[in-house]
Formats: structure tokens, C-alpha cells, sequence
């Protein structure tokens, strides 16, 4: 799990994410569509999934506010993540594989934009809480 | 594999941007640090535990390089990937016994590597080009795994 010093490194970071979440989400889920395109299937509704689309933009607003919200309870992410869990396996049926993708993409916007910052020990932290993250998403699907 | 112009000349474009031994070596340190059950296939490479013990490593730098030149072979015959790998992927199963999932770790730490080195250039787009790039790398490597 998470040690004392992952959570130093996953809030150091975010404190950084924190200043332009909604710019550092649309890249993420671009990214995310250019590069494993199949994931695209689940945003049919959106039509327009250009980074200037205004549905895109809100729905990275929501992305990012629910792993700060993760990044703000820590010791809690299975219960904090737990109504977002049930959407994504009851109502969406999103295949789980995702998440790890949007995960790397997410890490691919933050190495990027922070390339000091995303030295190998932050990566690690990071990767760990999205971890953690992808499980509390997957807690309730079977 | 059928790849664009606009593919190839992305490809070549990023890789005159890159330091092959800095990057090799950085990918291998993320390796090592973000998936330290890897470090199981380099126990003759010695102390491999922190960032500081790896970055101070020679064995991981001509490692990194020896990696980044086989790239690099890839690069400049993207239509016969599949027979250029040929031989490493059986030496990769037969003598090396490495788990292929290995190869997919591997390539995650080289696209984070490529963004810290060039930030807002590697765009949505060019990233996909090299996710493509190293899937099929990935793909010749796994081939002769029976």
C-alpha cells in the first residue's frame, strides 16, 4: 500500500495538478483517445471529443475532481471512490483495462508538464495511487 | 504494418531529439524503480535498490544503450520489424526466459521518458505514433514465444 512518504510525493505533485486540472484532464483523455482509440466507444454520446470540445472539458473537470478528491483521503480511496465505482460497473460497463490506460496517459500529461518534478520516485508514487485508484474503481463490479 | 508518412517522418523527428544512452538509462531507472520485481532478470548487475545505485550503475548504461540501438535498428527498417527481432525474441524466451509483460513495462517507461525530455512536442498525436511504434516492437519480441 501507500507509505508515508508515496503520500508526501502523490501531494507534492498534486499541488501542482491543482493549478490547471481541467487543462491537464483534457489532455490526459486525448491522449487516451489518439493513442488506444478503442476507448473511444464509451463517448459515442460526446460527438466531439477534439480538445476544444465542451463536453470533453467538462468531463475531465469531473475526472481530476474525483482523484483529488482520492488524493485528499488517502487512507480511504475504496469508500471515497465508491459511487463513481458503481457508475462505471453498473451503468457504464466500462472494461477495467482503461483505467490502467487512462492511468498512463494521465502520467504521460504530468511527465510532460512537470518533467523536474516526475523524477522516478514521484512516477512511482503516482503509479501506485493509480493503483489504488483502478481498485477502488473495480471494487464493485463483481 | 502499414505506416504513414506523416508517421515516419514523426518517428525520425523525435528520435534526432534524443541522447540514446540518457534515455536508455532513464527508462531502464524507471524500470527498475516503478516495477522493481524486473530487477529479477539483471541480478548480475548488481546493486540495483535506489535511484542513486542505478544512475551510478555502468552496467545499466550500456545496457540502456545496447536497448536504444536495437531501437534504433527498428527505426530506420520500420516494414521488417518483425524479422529484425526475430532472433533477439528467441533468445528473450529460450535463454533469457523474460516474461513479455516485461516488454510492455519497458515501453511505458520509455513514452515517460520521451515526455520529460520533450514536454508540449510530444503531442496527443506523436505519442500515439510512438505507442504504435513500440507495440509492434513488443509484438516482434513476444513472436517466437511458444
Amino acid at each position: 500500500g501507500l507509505t508515508a512518504a508515496d503520500k508526501t510525493l502523490i501531494k507534492s505533485i498534486w499541488g501542482k495538478v491543482e493549478k490547471e486540472t481541467e487543462a491537464i484532464g483534457v489532455e490526459a483523455l486525448v491522449r487516451l483517445f489518439k493513442c488506444f482509440p478503442q476507448s473511444k466507444v464509451y463517448f459515442d454520446h460526446f460527438t466531439d471529443l477534439s480538445p476544444s470540445s465542451q463536453k470533453l472539458h467538462a468531463h475531465a473537470k469531473v475526472v481530476l475532481g474525483a482523484l483529488t478528491k482520492a488524493v485528499n483521503h488517502l487512507d480511504n480511496i475504496t469508500d471515497t471512490l465508491h459511487d463513481i465505482s458503481l457508475v462505471h460497473a453498473k451503468k457504464l460497463l466500462v472494461d477495467p483495462v482503461n483505467f490502467e490506460l487512462l492511468g498512463h496517459c494521465l502520467e504521460v500529461a504530468l511527465a510532460a508538464h512537470f518533467a523536474t518534478d516526475f523524477t522516478p520516485e514521484v512516477h512511482l508514487a503516482i503509479d501506485k495511487f493509480l493503483y489504488e485508484v483502478e481498485k477502488a474503481l473495480f471494487e464493485t463490479y463483481r | 504494418v502499414h505506416w504513414t508518412e506523416t508517421e515516419r517522418a514523426t518517428i525520425e523527428t523525435v528520435y534526432q531529439k534524443l541522447h540514446l544512452d540518457e534515455v536508455g538509462r532513464e527508462a531502464l531507472t524507471r524500470l527498475f524503480i516503478v516495477y522493481p520485481w524486473t530487477t529479477r532478470y539483471f541480478k548480475s548487475f548488481g546493486d540495483l535498490s535506489s535511484s542513486k545505485a542505478i544512475a551510478s550503475n555502468p552496467k545499466v548504461t550500456e545496457h540502456g544503450l545496447k536497448v536504444m540501438n536495437k531501437l534504433t535498428e527498428a527505426i530506420h527498417n520500420l516494414d521488417h520489424i518483425k524479422d529484425l527481432f526475430h532472433k533477439l525474441s528467441e533468445k528473450h524466451f529460450h535463454e533469457l526466459h523474460v516474461d513479455p509483460q516485461n516488454f510492455k513495462l519497458l515501453s511505458k517507461c520509455l513514452i515517460i521518458v520521451l515526455a520529460t525530455k520533450l514536454g508540449k512536442q510530444l503531442t496527443p498525436d506523436v505519442q500515439a505514433t510512438w505507442e504504435k511504434l513500440l507495440s509492434v516492437v513488443v509484438a516482434a519480441l513476444s513472436r517466437e514465444y511458444h
